[in-house]
């Protein structure tokens, strides 16, 4: 298709998000303001994200989108179509295959690799929002190091729940500096923050994109008597036995039957083709 | 002995108009000051850039840091200044909710200026709020309750349990009593008495009420139109008024 630029956007407006996105990696974890685009899509379906990968798309990369793990659900399937449309690139559900991942609230089970870079979808870039209302205050926060009000919500938390109950959005200190909110992912998730391959983080309604840089220290805040947990249901994967992965809950019907499944598609079905077989697997294979 | 905090000709201009001019003092550590004088007079001004949330046009706010000695803190970066204003220095405002996180709860409160000078262990942090809500007077079954639904004389109680928690050796003070029933007012009078007594807190108290600067004052500044008319030992200022607005001020008093 030839009647749009490549990937969408004008080369000026690209190259314009390129120079936010080598800034952020150059200071991990710093907001870097830059002049979001209108994209073809409504704010909070990934307008950050998509203008993200627009940027860094190649002729020859290969692109997989996913939304809460799945590549089924809208959000992914019409960011794909997308880029099929606008970029012509190929595109895949194989996290092994793509060499750019687009990503809304999750971080994929398999461990991403140097040549790859994920691009996430962010709603609100800054951690302190909520406690701290004024932009200005919360730069200045930001510059000064001034993070203190980010445990007094963990410390609301642990009074009125009895324990850390922010359970996605979960703040992280980066390199030692800057605190980031790394998108809705869930806490379980915070780990693999550390990883090899290229993080970027667009949220284009705030008009902000910042980054982590492969090997780069992340440490979620916590508190010494209440560490850090990556937690997740208690329950191994009913269509794969996965009891390692981060699962959804799915009801089945009006009598209170539910079920646990994989929240990332791809490396569920993975797992079943290599035999791996949960509780409620043979009823669903038919 | 060095004085805690010194100011020399500290003076603010709103455009053509006078803030405040050419006010110099010098506090001592464990002293009062009172600031008083009517509405527009500069008081608040004068206090907004002595706690440093107004930069003075002219003028040194020279404080005696626990590190390095006296050092002005109009001049200083601001990281060291808000350092400062969260550890040494404390601001209790004249409306408890200026001061206070509405949305967050008692302890909560209490917790963030230890939390911001790097207190990271929650049963710290909150046996200490705890023990500051009994300091203040306010039962420690609140303390995971939010300020809104407490009386404005808890929420102001409370912000000075905020505001003294990191053990600060300065305070300034924005009409802590303003806005408060007479009751209520001698009860709060009656307790930073005794905490400034106890802790031996330096502090500057900017208030209309002569009755507060009577209270808890040391020393004494009158200010009219942004200038210091008179200043001199609270009793001596109060009960042998030498200018003709100290007069006025004293003699306006309602007697019950």
């Amino acid at each position: 298709m030839n009647e749009y630029n490549f990937a969408y956007l004008d080369e000026q407006t690209k190259r314009m998000i390129r120079r936010a996105i080598l800034k952020g990696l150059a200071v991990p974890g710093y907001q870097v303001p830059f002049a979001s685009r209108e994209m073809p899509m409504p704010y909070g379906w990934g307008t950050g994200g998509v203008q993200v990968s627009a940027a860094t798309l190649m002729p020859e990369d290969t692109l997989k989108v996913i939304d809460q793990g799945a590549d089924d659900t809208t959000n992914a399937v019409s960011i794909r179509k997308f880029f099929e449309n606008t970029a012509g690139v190929e595109t895949t559900e194989e996290t092994e295959k793509a060499t750019i991942i687009q990503t809304r609230h999750r971080i994929p089970e398999a461990k991403l690799r140097e040549d790859q870079i994920i691009v996430y979808q962010v709603p609100i870039p800054e951690p302190l929002r909520f406690l701290e209302p004024r932009e200005t205050e919360t730069r200045k926060m930001h510059s000064l190091e001034e993070y203190g009000l980010m445990h007094v919500k963990l410390y609301e938390d642990i009074s009125q729940h009895g324990a850390i109950s922010t359970a996605y959005a979960y703040p992280v200190k980066v390199s030692d500096r800057y605190v980031m909110d790394p998108s809705p992912i869930p806490k379980f998730d915070n780990p693999k923050l550390e990883m090899d391959a290229i993080q970027l983080f667009g949220a284009g309604r705030e008009q902000r994109i910042y980054a982590v840089p492969p090997h780069t220290k992340v440490v979620s805040l916590d508190f010494e008597d209440y560490p850090f947990e990556a937690t997740k249901a208690a329950h191994p994967c009913d269509l794969c036995g996965s009891d390692d992965s981060y699962l959804d809950e799915v009801i089945m019907d009006d009598a209170g039957n539910r079920m646990f499944v994989c929240s990332d598609t791809d490396f569920c079905r993975s797992r079943r083709k290599a035999g791996h077989k949960g509780r409620l697997a043979e009823e669903n294979a038919a | 002995m060095t004085p805690l905090l010194q100011v020399k000709g500290i003076e603010k201009h709103y455009g053509a108009r006078i803030g405040c001019s050419d006010v110099s003092f010098d506090l001592y550590p464990g002293e009062v000051m009172g600031i008083v004088g009517e509405s527009g007079s500069g008081k608040s001004t004068l206090l907004n850039c002595l706690a440093g949330h107004l930069e003075p046009d002219a003028g040194q706010v020279i404080f005696d840091t626990r590190a390095d000695g006296p050092a002005d803190t109009v001049t200083m970066s601001e990281p060291e200044r808000r350092m400062l204003s969260r550890t040494d220095w404390a601001f209790v405002h004249q409306h408890a909710r200026d001061g206070l996180r509405m949305s967050v709860s008692a302890g909560g409160n209490i917790g963030e200026r230890l939390m911001a000078v790097g207190d990271r262990h929650y049963g710290t942090i909150r046996d200490r709020a705890i023990d500051w809500l009994g300091r203040v007077e306010i039962d420690e079954t609140r303390v995971d309750d939010r300020p809104s639904v407490f009386s404005g004389g808890m929420q102001q109680r409370l912000q000075i349990a905020r505001n003294l928690v990191t053990g600060p050796r300065l305070v300034f003070m924005d009409e802590p009593t303003g806005g408060l029933d007479v009751s209520v007012q001698a009860r709060l009078l009656d307790l930073l008495r005794g905490l400034v007594r106890e802790m031996g807190l330096s502090a500057v108290i900017v208030t209309h009420d002569l009755a507060v600067v009577r209270l808890l004052a040391d020393r004494l500044m009158v200010m009219k139109d942004g200038r210091v008319v008179e200043a001199g030992l609270t009793d001596q200022v109060l009960d042998d008024p030498q200018h003709a607005y100290t007069q006025l001020l004293v003699s306006s008093v309602l007697q019950v």
